[in-house]
């Protein structure tokens, strides 16, 4: 009986299990103090987190430098504490080109939203990733431009409601939505093509082992590396973060696999 | 069998009650407290401190990293 009481988890003090050797899940010290903008649920605190970790685990704070367009993220310089670069709207690919030309031992990686990278930066990300940049693209695609009000984005779902299709995406008048990974991964500069999500704890292990992988490509000169992360915009979507990561697991995922698209190295097509 | 057990710390300060840790929560350990923080928002606290398996998964999920697990095991 008394070793039942021992072991009874509640008969532990809180003080002996508060210690540093028991830590098994903390604050990277890449991320700084600063209080997120974010909304709160958003998908990019926990993208911009997987970064600081793999950043912080792989050692490479020092020769990391990240360029952020326009968009909700455009003040990740706040939080990750790397050299950061602010681009033009869409512009962050050929921003990263030039950085990653002129200074080769560095890690250059871009961090744009569907808005900026499906959308304005068509152009850019297409002939950077053609050319095989050596960089990381992390593509953060919610369906909607979150920044300026929850307008329709490139990806926006057919029937979606947003701010400029208040009557759902109607595709005769609107378009279809683009699946820009699927376009990336024809692509013979790219090495890594990969479309992920974080909405679960399982999905966000996962997501980190990818752009670990894709880091690692990037490192390894192999060409350009991209990660499609699904996200939510839960304000923009007008949902509850819980609501919005269902909604994307029953809507955005049906629409946007999650899985690897291209896995090999510049040079090769993809079969997809 | 090793028992383990675990307990978290929330900040709750930079906590904003999205409440996607208290759905990552295996064990119904999480959940939102009554009170707010002073920017209003109702933040997580541990509503059942016994049941924490330490698994980490809230912090894992936690978009604003205020989320950090221990875990011990119990011998």
């Amino acid at each position: 009986m008394e070793l039942k009481e021992a072991i009874k988890p509640g008969k532990m003090n809180l003080q002996e299990i508060l210690k540093p050797e028991n830590l098994v899940y903390g604050k990277s010290e890449v991320l700084n103090d600063d209080v997120m903008h974010y909304c709160p649920g958003c998908s990019h605190g926990v993208v911009h987190k997987i970064l600081a970790e793999l950043i912080d685990e792989m050692g490479i704070q020092e020769k990391t430098v990240g360029v952020a367009p326009v968009g909700c993220a455009v003040f990740a310089y706040n939080y990750i504490d790397i050299d950061w670069q602010e681009a033009a709207h869409g512009r962050a690919p050929a921003v990263a080109t030039g950085i990653a030309r002129l200074n080769p031992e560095n890690f250059v990686f871009t961090y744009q939203g569907d808005g900026d990278l499906a959308s304005i930066g068509s152009a850019e990300i297409m002939h950077a990733c053609n050319r095989g940049e050596n960089i990381l693209v992390i593509f953060i695609n919610n369906g909607i431009y979150g920044m300026t009000g929850g307008q329709m984005a490139p990806t926006t779902l057919e029937g979606m409601v947003t701010a400029t299709t208040p009557y759902g995406r109607n595709v005769d008048l609107n378009g279809y939505p683009m699946k820009i990974t699927n376009l990336i991964a024809q692509l013979p500069g790219t090495s890594y093509v990969t479309r992920q999500a974080v909405h679960t704890p399982a999905s966000v292990r996962k997501c980190k082992r990818s752009i670990k992988k894709a880091i690692q490509n990037v490192l390894d000169k192999k060409g350009t590396s991209f990660v499609e992360v699904v996200s939510t915009c839960n304000s923009g979507w007008k949902m509850t973060p819980v609501d919005a990561n269902k909604w994307m697991e029953e809507n955005m995922i049906p629409y946007y696999p999650l899985g690897d698209l291209k896995d090999s190295v510049k040079g090769e097509h993809s079969d997809n | 069998m090793a028992r383990v057990i675990g307990a978290v710390v929330v900040d709750k300060e930079a906590c904003k009650g999205c409440s996607l840790c208290v759905e990552a929560c295996p064990q119904d350990v999480l959940a939102l407290h009554m009170e707010v923080n002073s920017k209003g928002y109702h933040y997580s606290y541990m509503k059942d401190p016994d049941a924490c398996i330490g698994c980490s998964n809230c912090g894992v999920v936690c978009p604003d990293t205020c989320i950090t697990v221990y875990r011990v095991k119990a011998s």
